[in-house]
């Protein structure tokens, strides 16, 4: 029995959360549908981190994937359904934090019946008419989504972890959509977040699901980039990582990417280590995700071009710029999109291990031609330590 | 790896060149007199700048432009930590060490520099108007001097005006009077080109401390010019090949060797050309500094042959006009970018600061290479020329070139021997005087050319801090380092700087002499010991250049970034190594060359 758990009466405590969530915005956000290049910031609380993030890489013009948002508006009437509420705050109850095994079993039955509750027709229509829009602007009919939650907790220190970041690839048509948007919401009920959220304390209601759903991507190839040397803190170079397909092969260490270095400047490659890549996470037409080896030169061929590179470069310090500071960003080549627009970005963070050192200026004190000339002569350039 | 390289006593040079310092002053050979000075010391073989064998008179040049380039360092500026760039000559070759100045001596000098080195900072544009003026005066007083023969009687002016002073001492005087002016010409060509470089350098090493990866070139990019005169030659000629085009003589360039301008249209173009060639055209093949150079104005066939390259890229409707505006506009777009990437306003101002003044002085640095190796000296061995064909039509000298032979303090005997014999009307003694010595040398200069000199000698130095080294010769304590270890190195791989990026395969043409240039077949690689500015036009023909030795802002470099052709420069062993015909990779961006 765990007291400390229960989901409490949603009804009964709906505004309070509601204004919990929107304490610094002061908005009345009606909305169960945010369009990616519709966002503003005042709608962070209500889409997640993950998918105020697309919304605003969208808005800064970055190549984001088109799509939208299910807002945690459209979540919260879930919990309309006072059974539910009931159901789950029983399962919660039950729950013995020491037995694994039977806390999975619980966690099905909570998330089982989050899956099968009726919806209110509006959340239903919305999410359809979204979809058949996104398809409209595409220009495909039934066109393959990736679904994806997007967890808010506002004052929580890692909102992805306390709630859970479920991704489903390659979905196609309004029903499959609208079966993944609740297994998206039911998803804060993994045995893994509820048990996370135990162990830290948090209280599972301060955790709300936005749901992002975007046109599907199929990497040629894709990696990561950061928007400075690695090695040295230098501004002027990306870090690009790339392998072959989808980013899975390099996650869970199967695969050294290559690694290459851009000179976001000159817009020239520097350097380049290219690695023995021999798998590849590729999708199937029916979504799923298959690992093909590769054979041939292809697994030591460079996994993306100089010109590809530099397009990289490019967004990646379009990003850096527009947050205003150093980026770590997520990016693939499409495969159905046309060469020369074929670079995508997934995602985009702030850089963490060089961005929290300390700045300092290089110039000292105030400009005197004539004393930095004697500076520079006296004490060659080669002396000066290279970091 | 070995520690050291040979010292310059213990070089074995080539067989049968006893005497071979007799083509030399004293002053420039390695001695005993001066052994623990010279066995103490690093020098490294210019290539760069001389990569033949000198003859006597080609050593005066390198002589007057390293002795022009140390007294600017220690007598003139006072630059805090160096002094001249010793230079002396072994079998043939010019091996130069830089001297650095006493340690306890540096703090003294830095109020003299600043003091002195401020003032042209501060007077930098009307100094370098004058300076304008002052080297187009002297290339005239090069061109006013008379190296006419000696008349059968003098001018009755002479008489009436009652002057009493005669042809052949004056051609005397004329003769010490070029020596004068080449001296002149080329202490002119350092008294901006230290300081030019020191400003460079200041915001060359403020870059570097900001980016710790700035390639040399994003640092180059953001400074050079964008109308520069040293493309100027190359400009006209585009300008005249598309006036060929425009006057429907187009045809007349197929045999450059046999270019007939006919008509009106003829007459026009050569109208054109006569405005373009002077100064423009007084343009070497070579790096000025040889004898064998050819210039242009005196060599049509070269800049012909250009302008039919030129024809032909005009009449497949390809655009060969430099793009001027694009090119500023990429430039403007360079130097916000790394500005906006700056950590701080502080950074920002002091990076405007440097970048302006390195702009001031860079225009210096890359003209004067046109003023004086180009214009100047082109005036100097023409010059020169006639001097030789005086001697031999008066019998001074069995043939014209023979002057190169004669060292030019020796040359002051010859005309001595001229001018007495004319005054008393009697035979001379030069042509049978200096035959065997002539002879003699000429076969010593032929097998020291035949020779090829080591990279270095004695002892490398801990750190290589004369700034000027760096920068020109891309002389650093890592070069050095390469150097020594060269022998253990990949059989297939070369290292230089990284002076143009990008990343080619293809063909490698190894050019030796500037008459092979036009040898290069299109899309293949240029690799050569160095290159020269009026190489330009080949460059829109080659995928990539290498060269053997250059700096950053050696010519290859700056014209392989103009037209955007990766470029490795100063790689030591490139036309060792290479072969015409390999298959080669060319990293521009990292300075390496592979052998595929």
């Amino acid at each position: 029995m765990c007291e400390s758990c229960p989901i409490v009466d949603w009804e009964k405590e709906l505004p309070t959360i509601r204004s919990f969530f929107a304490r610094k915005v002061d908005a009345t956000m009606t909305e169960h549908i945010i369009w990616f290049d519709r966002y503003e910031h005042d709608h962070k609380p209500f889409v997640g981190g993950k998918n105020s993030s697309l919304g605003e890489m969208t808005m800064a013009e970055l190549p984001v994937p088109p799509g939208f948002a299910i807002t945690t508006v459209a979540y919260e009437q879930l919990w309309s359904d006072k059974t539910l509420v009931h159901d789950v705050n029983e399962l919660l109850r039950s729950i013995d934090h020491d037995d694994y095994v039977a806390n999975r079993e619980i966690s099905n039955q909570i998330r089982s019946k989050i899956e099968a509750v009726p919806l209110p027709d509006d959340v239903t229509a919305d999410i359809r008419h979204a979809y058949f829009e996104l398809c409209d602007h595409c220009g495909v009919e039934d066109l393959p989504v990736a679904v994806r939650s997007s967890a808010t907790a506002e004052d929580l220190p890692d909102a992805s972890f306390a709630g859970q970041q479920d991704t489903y690839l390659w979905i196609q048509g309004a029903d499959s959509v609208i079966e993944h948007v609740r297994r998206c919401w039911s998803s804060i009920f993994t045995d893994r977040a509820i048990a996370y959220r135990h162990a830290m304390g948090y209280l599972h209601q301060t955790i709300a699901v936005s749901v992002g759903v975007q046109k599907m991507i199929d990497p040629i190839s894709s990696g990561v980039a950061f928007t400075l040397n690695p090695s040295n803190g230098d501004r002027s170079q990306v870090a690009i990582d790339a392998s072959w397909g989808l980013g899975e092969a390099v996650v869970s260490g199967q695969v050294t990417p290559d690694n290459f270095l851009v000179d976001k400047v000159l817009r020239e490659v520097i350097k380049r280590e290219i690695s023995d890549k021999g798998v590849e996470y590729c999708l199937t037409e029916s979504g799923s995700v298959e690992k093909l080896e590769i054979v041939g030169e292809r697994r030591t061929a460079p996994a993306v071009s100089d010109d590809d590179l530099v397009a990289i470069a490019i967004l990646a310090r379009r990003a850096e710029k527009h947050y205003g500071c150093p980026q770590d960003v997520e990016w693939a080549l499409d495969k159905h999109l046309p060469a020369g627009e074929n670079v995508v970005m997934l995602q985009s963070r702030p850089e963490t291990v060089w961005s929290q050192k300390t700045k300092t200026s290089v110039a000292t004190g105030g400009y005197d031609p004539m004393k930095s000339i004697v500076t520079t002569l006296v004490s060659p350039l080669h002396k000066k330590p290279s970091s | 790896m070995t520690n050291s390289f040979p010292s310059p006593f213990e070089i074995e040079g080539p067989e049968g060149v006893e005497g071979w310092e007799e083509l030399y002053p004293y002053s420039s050979s390695f001695s005993d007199y001066r052994k623990d000075y010279e066995d103490n010391r690093f020098w490294f073989w210019d290539s760069m700048h001389w990569g033949k064998a000198l003859t006597p008179w080609d050593a005066t040049f390198m002589e007057a432009a390293l002795a022009s380039l140390s007294q600017m360092n220690s007598r003139h500026y006072r630059i805090p930590p160096a002094d001249g760039v010793d230079f002396r000559i072994l079998y043939g070759y010019a091996f130069l060490s830089p001297v650095g100045v006493d340690p306890s001596q540096i703090e003294a000098r830095i109020p003299q520099f600043m003091e002195r080195a401020g003032h042209y900072f501060g007077n930098w544009d009307s100094l370098y108007e004058s300076w304008l003026g002052k080297v187009k005066g002297t290339i005239a007083d090069i061109e006013s001097i008379d190296f006419s023969p000696l008349p059968e009687m003098e001018d009755l002016e002479v008489i009436t005006g009652g002057t009493a002073l005669g042809s052949g001492t004056k051609l005397m005087s004329e003769y010490n009077r070029f020596k004068d002016l080449i001296m002149q010409a080329w202490q002119y060509h350092f008294e901006f080109l230290n300081l030019g470089y020191a400003a460079y350098l200041d915001f060359f090493g403020f870059c570097k401390e900001a980016f710790p990866s700035i390639p040399d070139l994003g640092i180059a990019k953001m400074v050079a010019g964008v109308e520069v005169d040293l493309f100027r030659p190359n400009e006209e000629l585009k300008g005249l090949a598309q006036k060929a085009v425009d006057l429907g003589i187009a045809r007349s360039f197929d045999d450059p060797d046999n270019v007939s301008l006919e008509g009106d249209a003829g007459a026009q173009w050569q109208a054109a050309w006569d405005e373009a060639k002077d100064p423009w055209f007084n343009f070497t093949s070579g790096n000025g500094f040889y004898h064998f150079d050819k210039i242009w104005v005196e060599n049509p066939d070269i800049p012909y042959t250009f302008i039919k390259d030129y024809i032909a890229r005009i009449e497949v409707g390809e655009d060969i006009s430099r793009p001027i505006e694009a090119i500023r506009e990429e430039r403007d777009r360079v130097v916000s970018e790394y500005r906006e990437l700056l950590g701080s306003d502080e950074d920002r101002e002091t990076f405007d600061g440097k970048l302006g003044l390195a702009r001031v002085v860079f225009p210096y640095v890359e003209n004067h290479n046109f003023y004086i190796e180009h214009w100047t000296m082109s005036v100097v061995w023409r010059k020169l020329k006639e001097l030789g064909a005086t001697l031999e039509e008066d019998g001074l000298l069995s043939a014209a070139d023979d002057l190169l032979f004669i060292r030019r303090d020796e040359v002051n005997e010859v005309l001595w021997d001229y001018y007495a014999n004319w005054a008393v009307n009697s035979p001379t003694a030069s042509a049978a005087h200096w035959a065997p010595i002539i002879e003699r040398r000429r076969a010593i200069h032929a097998k020291l050319d035949a020779w090829k000199a080591p990279k270095a000698l004695g002892a490398p130095p801990e750190v290589i801090t004369e700034p000027f080294t760096i920068m020109l010769w891309g002389i650093t304590s890592e070069s050095v380092n390469n150097w020594l270890g060269s022998d253990e190195g990949a059989e297939n791989e070369l290292t230089g700087m990284a002076a143009s990026p990008g990343t080619v395969e293809g063909i490698a043409r190894i050019i030796h002499n500037p008459e092979e240039v036009n040898d290069l077949q299109q899309d293949e690689i240029l690799v050569a010991t160095i290159t020269a500015p009026s190489w330009a036009p080949v460059f829109p023909k080659v995928q990539a250049c290498v060269t053997d030795i250059g700096g950053m802002m050696s010519h290859a470099a700056i014209v392989c970034r103009e037209y955007g052709v990766p470029a490795v420069t100063g790689t030591g062993f490139g036309t060792d190594k290479i072969k015409t015909g390999d298959r080669i990779r060319v990293d521009g961006s990292s300075g390496k060359v592979t052998i595929l």
